[in-house]
């Protein structure tokens, strides 16, 4: 579903990914482990088109979208949840959801109430201003608001980031039901032991590099994996 | 007290409905330049003339349908797209290229703009002569309201206000395109990561703030003598108003206005050699006591 191809991407002079290569297949779940720093949400800025690449190319769906805007990606149907939440602060619960509403012939599961479903809390939150909210409920409404465009394809940065612990099984729960509605995930994360249960395979980035790659399995067994992030 | 005296109370209540519908165009012509602040961040100079143009325009189409009653409204539904039309092409041609840059670019930007609209217009129109609309039939004569009299043409403008002002909430309240141009002033690039396509949500911003600046001038256009200059004079009031309302607040445009407006119209009553000094007067007081304004800035 995507195909980066040895991207480099700078931010005004500063050279922060360095040929970063990864696939991502239809239905997976696929994470991007590394340090504060590492390039993470630079990659996935790159995918969006946020931050978009000067060397490389990325393919989604079999078409190049290298240096497309975001909103061109977004109607391609990628979602994206930044790290920093971004909800809309003057804006109601429910207008933040409407704004981001996209629906197509094929992709049309989600709107206002399905979001409401998935989140039950925002739902009693409808008309309070998205500022308003704490940290948790505004990381459920970047999600619903990712949703609300009908993607096919996720990207998620950090999403346990800032977290409780109940929280972030219950955004395990959240991803899972994801996957099963057939959503493909990019998930940037620090988490090791979260990320590794949700995911089908990952990438290892270090200083805008992929260190090592391969399934969940294979990561957890590789030394050098255990040391950098830590599995004891 | 000689001075107090002599002001009758249908004195004050007259100026206090001049003062008002002074304050309406203020609020149409400010309203517009607070949206184009609070949205795109513009601090748009050039705003006074397309208010300028606005009532030249008016002036134009209302001779061109022969000055009667039917011209006027003709002028006065046709003028605002007109200004509409011409800040489209600005905005697609000039100011979509130049959001992203400091505010003291665009106020050069802008600045510039202004000289060049002006001479323009002194092209088109040309300097010298005497330019007027008279106000419908309708609309002529005076009425009167708690033993003042008040020309019929204010209470229309008292009423055109608040309705510019319900028109422009449910807009940006009650529209999907106004919602998104409220999450634009905030966040413009996550509004892009949604899937909006914000370059067109920013122009129809503009085109908006614009047209009222149009509509403005075409209101203002029977009350006074349409004529060069028109741009300099209410923009220096325009930027004053939204700063005391508060930058960006459509309710601040609209109590700033009222501020703006009736000191005016009360300083011609109480002291008239020096009317002028009293809304400048005001503005002073009020940054003294809020100097972000009375109302939320969005900036
Ligand atoms: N807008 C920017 N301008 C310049 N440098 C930036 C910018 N954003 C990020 N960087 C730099 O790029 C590098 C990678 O940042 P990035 O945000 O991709 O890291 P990350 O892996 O997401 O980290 P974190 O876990 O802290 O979110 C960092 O060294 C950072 O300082
Ligand atoms: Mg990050």
């Amino acid at each position: 579903m995507l195909e980066v191809k040895e991207i480099h991407t700078f931010y005004g002079l500063s050279h922060i990914l360095f040929g970063v290569s990864l696939n991502v297949d239809s239905g997976q779940v696929v994470c991007l482990l590394g340090r504060n720093g590492a390039g993470k949400t630079t990659t996935l800025k790159s995918v969006l088109g946020m931050a978009p690449p000067r060397q490389g190319q990325i393919f989604f769906k079999g078409e190049e979208v290298t240096g497309k805007e975001p909103y061109i990606m977004v109607r391609k149907g990628v979602g994206y949840v930044p790290d920093d939440r971004r909800i809309f602060a003057d804006l109601t619960v429910g207008e933040n959801l409407e704004i981001a509403a996209r629906k197509t012939e094929e992709r049309k599961d989600w709107d206002k109430n399905a979001v409401y479903e998935l989140f039950p809390r925002l739902r009693e939150m409808d008309s309070r201003k998205g500022g308003f909210l704490s940290g948790g409920e505004q990381k459920m409404l970047a999600i619903g608001r990712a949703l609300m465009g009908n993607p096919e394809f996720l990207l998620l940065d950090e999403p346990t980031e800032g977290l409780a612990p109940v929280l972030v099984r219950v955004l395990r729960g959240t991803i899972e039901r994801l996957k099963g509605f057939g959503l493909t995930v990019l998930l940037a994360e620090q988490n090791v032991k979260f990320t590794l249960r949700l995911s089908d395979y990952g990438y290892i980035i270090e200083k805008g590099q992929i260190a090592y790659k391969g399934t969940v399995k294979e990561l957890t067994e590789n030394e050098e994996v255990r040391k950098t992030c830590g599995i004891q | 007290m000689e001075l107090s005296q002599s002001i009758s109370f249908a004195a004050l209540g007259g100026h206090f409905f001049v003062g008002l519908s002074r304050a309406m165009i203020l609020f149409v012509v400010t309203s517009g330049l607070s949206l184009v602040l609070g949205v795109l961040r513009v601090p748009n100079i050039a705003h006074g003339s397309l208010y300028m143009i606005g009532a030249f325009a008016a002036y134009t189409i209302s001779r061109l349908f022969g000055g009667g009653s039917t011209a006027f409204w003709l002028a006065l539904v046709i003028s605002p797209f007109v200004v509409a039309a011409v800040s489209l092409v600005a905005e697609r041609l000039l100011f979509q290229h130049l959001y992203q840059r400091e505010h003291l670019m665009l106020l050069l930007f802008t600045f510039a703009l202004m000289l060049i609209l002006g001479d323009l217009v002194k092209l088109v129109w040309g300097a010298g002569e005497y330019r007027s609309i008279v106000p419908p039939q309708l609309l002529k004569g005076s009425a009167s309201i708690f033993g003042s009299s008040i020309p019929r043409y204010n209470l229309f403008l008292i009423i055109i206000g608040p309705l510019v002002a319900v028109g422009l909430w449910l807009f940006t309240n009650r529209t999907k395109m106004g919602k998104i141009a409220r999450a634009a002033a905030v966040d413009r690039e996550m509004v892009g990561a949604v899937g909006i396509n914000v370059s067109w949500v920013f122009a129809f911003a503009f085109v908006l703030g614009c047209f009222l600046a149009g509509l403005g001038g075409a209101l203002v256009a029977p009350t006074i003598s349409v004529s060069l200059g028109m741009d300099h004079d209410i923009i220096i009031e325009a930027f004053l108003i939204v700063t005391i309302g508060g930058l960006g607040n459509m309710w601040g445009a609209m109590v700033g206005s009222l501020i703006f407006g009736l000191t005016q119209s009360f300083g011609v009553l109480f002291w008239p050699q020096f009317a002028i000094v009293f809304p400048y007067t005001a503005v002073v007081i009020v940054l003294l006591w809020r100097p972000m304004g009375m109302l939320k800035s969005v900036w």
